[in-house]
């Protein structure tokens, strides 16, 4: 039947969906806030998401901590109700806010139902332009996060990305957690935490994203009825991000029996042209699913991980290519062996045509798939306007991934890809791991 | 807040009725396999699942973790394809896939676009039977369970707690043992007994597909007729029968010492009925009893009076999973702030019990959740993935069709006083096991991190 099965696969791969069907209204608002919808009556409710730009990394060094500690008192008490209130109301409408922070943005993600839509909104605007800091809110939460702070510290897998962002940035905001430490996040003050608030939820740093049943009318009535009353302006962002981390590894001693591994190097902007060529290879180096290079290397063959994978990250001020996996102590050094070797493999050799061309028909072919459900449609909107990108995007995106030629991936991999600049983070006990290697 | 903290320690609440709602289509084929169709036009993919009506309970003794074992293995070779091709046919048509075992079930799914249906039936009805067991392949693959299990379980004292837990409350039913296996029955698994579990359950008449997305029932089932439908049904097909468990008479204390707990934390369960075929109200009312007492958010009793009254509490929440085969775990969690013991924080949970069973239900938090509850299809109808795997766990756990569309009319009709019957039920001298999640008496110094740079 693999004849049968290949004959299938090849008659079908071209006739793929080329573009999302996914029809997106540019919305501003009487009060001048930008916003895109997909407008969808199918069910009666509305998925929002609000994206402000700039999140914990506008936290001061001396109160590092203050804008996370500000996001968990957001539903804890507003105007006139405190956290009981706040929840009663909300739990009466069936309306569903989240919270959260980001080095990059703090995003809040709302779900509203029709029948009942402008008493739901109302109740955001309290959290966001009225929320009260109640000092009584602010011991009991500031005592859930030295918890969770504290809960971070002893797990493997938060050590390995916590001491690997510190050897990289130092003391930029990138280089520390955003929930800091025990110490600061003990003596934040009130202060702190409305100085944070001021400057992280104001009106010109905000983008919106808005799927399901209301029209663009509805819908810019109820962004300014939401956001209206909050600050128009911000506070500068800080500078970019120095990656100063060199290759080589970095031993962090932990009692347990499977070592946690964060690796990386500096990466690629979006807007560098061969950013499409480095998404392409990394979906062959690392990308999700089991066909990855080294998932087949790694897991598949040798059996040396349950997962492993490598991710472009795009943040604002220092992009990077991350990766991360599991091993058993004895296991890791050569684990981290195959993860070099196929990094080398790579930048010298590029990838195949056959590689090219699976990573293509996957990445073209799963984009459309994603436009799946309000809650989902309402977030991509909000992403894409907060890396500017254009509606149009949407409609070229996949264009510009089948454009990438094996001479790009080749290219883009020798300048990407310096096995020599790698650094691994393991923490564990591994054993043959010289910290030197 | 709270649902970070809860994250953070590893203790997450299942959203409020999260469970399969509106109208499907059901049908058979002729070899018996269930065949289930979720409509949804918005977006032209479709969800393909296979079910297996057989998870880890089902195992032979000695074998834990075989179905989990098993379910790897599938995505290696079968007669007709290579090893790893599954997925590579699933990925070069821009589509995704993975597996899952539970206690109860196993189902294999993958995500693609809607004109892709029949290839991936084609593909699964080929591994439903023709699985090639290859020895290396087998030895590498344990390798990756092994290491999985180290990374979920021995990586967190959360899990290995509530191993052990698990495994305390459970005296007899094989629900004690964990999905994943014991590390030294996992290291013994062979070839010739995955083969053997395979050929035991995996077969039409033990499989449920279901297909949610942008297709049509008669289109399913065309596709399932000319896929599924010459596989043969087995006549030797066993019944699950499992252990049952003997009445509970003595209380059993789980006392787990790890270096590495950042929170210290009491857990008490007990066992509580399910929703059983033909009969929802118990579970219906224990529901709302785990959300009225310990639902996570600032209303339910636990956290009213402990976090916020008291400020006794970091979290305190209820737990109860109402869906599966036999009666599983209803259990009480509560996260001391520091300073307050854990003896203290047990006898806080108790004290919250015997306050619910004296002051009763508040009338408008009741109609709070009942409105949510209705709400919940609503938001559920926007998630067809999860509505698909919501149906799946339902069916394998022994519900019929009617059941799962008649569950919402089943909570639906929950009365106060219904909730305080099933509370005093379950609270009448009931025989629990309580853990404590502690560090050793003198941390040991080398809990802490040091760090050794290049």
């Amino acid at each position: 039947m693999i004849a049968r099965i290949a004959a299938t696969l090849v008659a079908l791969a071209v006739p793929l969906p080329a573009t999302a069907d996914i029809d997106i209204q540019e919305v501003t608002s009487p009060g001048g806030i930008d916003a895109w919808l997909v407008e969808d009556d199918s069910i009666p409710f509305v998925a929002l998401e609000f994206w402000f730009i700039g999140g914990s990394g506008l936290d001061p060094a001396e109160a590092r901590g203050a804008t996370y500690l500000m996001t968990g008192l957001l539903e804890e008490g507003a105007a006139d109700m405190d956290a009981q209130a706040f929840a009663a109301a909300q739990e009466a409408l069936a309306t569903s806010f989240v919270v959260d922070s980001f080095r990059d943005a703090i995003v809040v993600s709302a779900q509203m139902l029709t029948q009942n839509r402008d008493a739901a909104a109302d109740l955001l605007r309290a959290a966001l332009v009225e929320p009260r800091f109640d000092a009584d809110a602010i011991e009991r939460t500031r005592g859930q996060v030295i918890s969770i702070i504290e809960s971070n510290e002893r797990d493997p897998s938060d050590i390995a990305t916590t001491t690997f962002n510190r050897l990289a940035y130092g003391d930029h905001p990138y280089g520390t957690t955003q929930e800091g430490t025990v110490e600061v996040v003990s003596r934040l003050t009130r202060e702190d935490i409305v100085a944070a608030y001021r400057a992280t939820l104001t009106r010109d740093r905000v983008v919106v994203g808005a799927a399901g049943d209301i029209t663009p009318e509805e819908l810019g009535l109820l962004i300014d009825r939401i956001l209206g009353d909050l600050p128009a302006e911000a506070p500068p962002r800080p500078g970019p991000a120095e990656f100063g981390l060199e290759g080589g590894v970095t031993v962090v001693d932990f009692p347990t029996p499977q070592a946690s591994v964060f690796f990386g190097h500096a990466g690629i902007a979006r807007d560098d042209p061969d950013f499409f060529a480095a998404f392409v290879l990394n979906q062959v180096l690392g990308g999700g699913g089991f066909r990855s290079r080294l998932m087949e290397q790694v897991r598949v063959e040798r059996g040396l991980t349950y997962g492993i994978g490598t991710f472009l990250s795009l943040a604002d001020l220092s992009p990077t290519l991350l990766g991360q996996f599991s091993s058993s102590n004895d296991l890791v050094a050569q684990a981290i062996e195959v993860v070099q070797a196929e990094w080398a493999d790579l930048a010298e050799n590029g990838i195949t045509q056959d590689e090219l061309d699976a990573a293509i028909r996957y990445m073209t072919g799963e984009y459309p798939l994603r436009f799946d459900g309000n809650a989902t449609i309402a977030g991509i909107l909000a992403a894409m306007q907060s890396d500017d990108m254009p509606v149009e995007y949407i409609e070229n995106r996949n264009a510009y991934v089948e454009a990438v030629t094996l001479e790009d991936v080749r290219r883009v991999a020798a300048r990407l890809l310096r096995p020599e600049d790698l650094h691994f983070v393991v923490v564990g006990r591994p054993e043959g791991l010289s910290p030197g290697n | 807040m709270l649902h970070r903290l809860a994250l953070a320690l590893g203790l997450t609440l299942t959203p409020l009725a999260a469970q399969a709602a509106g109208e499907v289509e059901e049908f058979f084929l002729d070899n018996g396999m269930q065949v289930v169709v979720i409509e949804d036009h918005r977006t032209p993919a479709v969800t393909h699942m296979v079910w297996y009506r057989v998870g880890a309970a089902d195992e032979p003794p000695g074998q834990s973790g075989i179905a989990h074992f098993l379910e790897h293995l599938m995505f290696k070779a079968t007669d007709d394809m290579a090893s790893g091709q599954f997925s590579e046919v699933v990925e070069a048509n821009g589509g995704s896939d993975n597996a899952f075992t539970a206690w109860d079930y196993t189902g294999y799914f993958q995500r693609v676009a809607a004109d892709r249906l029949g290839l991936m039936m084609q593909m699964e009805a080929d591994r439903m039977r023709d699985l090639v067991f290859d020895p290396v392949e087998v030895a590498t693959e344990r390798s990756v369970i092994l290491e999985e299990r180290a990374q979920r379980t021995d990586s967190s004292p959360g899990a290995l707690f509530n191993e052990q837990m698990r495994a305390a409350l459970f005296l007899n039913h094989p629900y004690g043992i964990p999905i994943i296996g014991w590390r030294h029955e996992m290291e013994g698994l062979t070839l010739e007994n995955a083969r053997a579990f395979y050929e035991t359950w995996y077969h039409p008449n033990n499989a449920i597909l279901i297909v949610a997305g942008d297709v049509t029932p008669e289109e399913v089932r065309a596709l399932a007729e000319e896929h599924y439908g010459p596989i043969p049904a087995s006549a030797a097909l066993p019944e699950r029968l499992r252990p049952t468990e003997p009445p509970h008479i003595a209380d059993r204390r789980v006392i787990y010492e790890d270096e590495r707990v950042a929170n210290p934390y009491v857990s008490i369960q007990m066992l509580a009925p399910v929703r059983e075929p033909g009969d929802q109200r118990e579970a219906a009312a224990l529901v709302y009893l785990a959300e009225l007492l310990g639902g996570g958010g600032p209303s339910a009793l636990m956290s009213r009076q402990l976090q916020f009254e008291e400020e006794r509490s970091l979290y305190a929440a209820a737990f109860y999973d109402s869906t599966s085969v036999d009666p599983s775990g209803f259990s009480l969690v509560n996260v001391p702030v520091p300073g307050v013991s854990l003896e203290e924080a047990e006898a806080d949970i108790w004290r919250m019990v015997e306050t619910f069973l004296e002051q009763g239900i508040d009338a408008d938090h009741f109609a709070r959740i009942q409105f949510q509850i209705e709400a919940g299809e609503i938001y559920e109808e926007d998630d067809t993935q999860g509505l698909a795997r919501s149906w799946g766990v339902e069916l394998t756990t022994g519900l019929t069709v009617a059941d799962v569309e008649g569950w919402t009319a089943a909570l639906a009709a929950v009365t106060p006083e219904d909730v305080m019957d099933a509370a005093r039920r379950l609270f009448d001298d009931p025989s629990t096991v309580t853990g404590y999640l502690q560090r050793p008496a003198e941390p040991a110094p080398e809990a802490q991190p040091t760090e050794v740079n290049q």
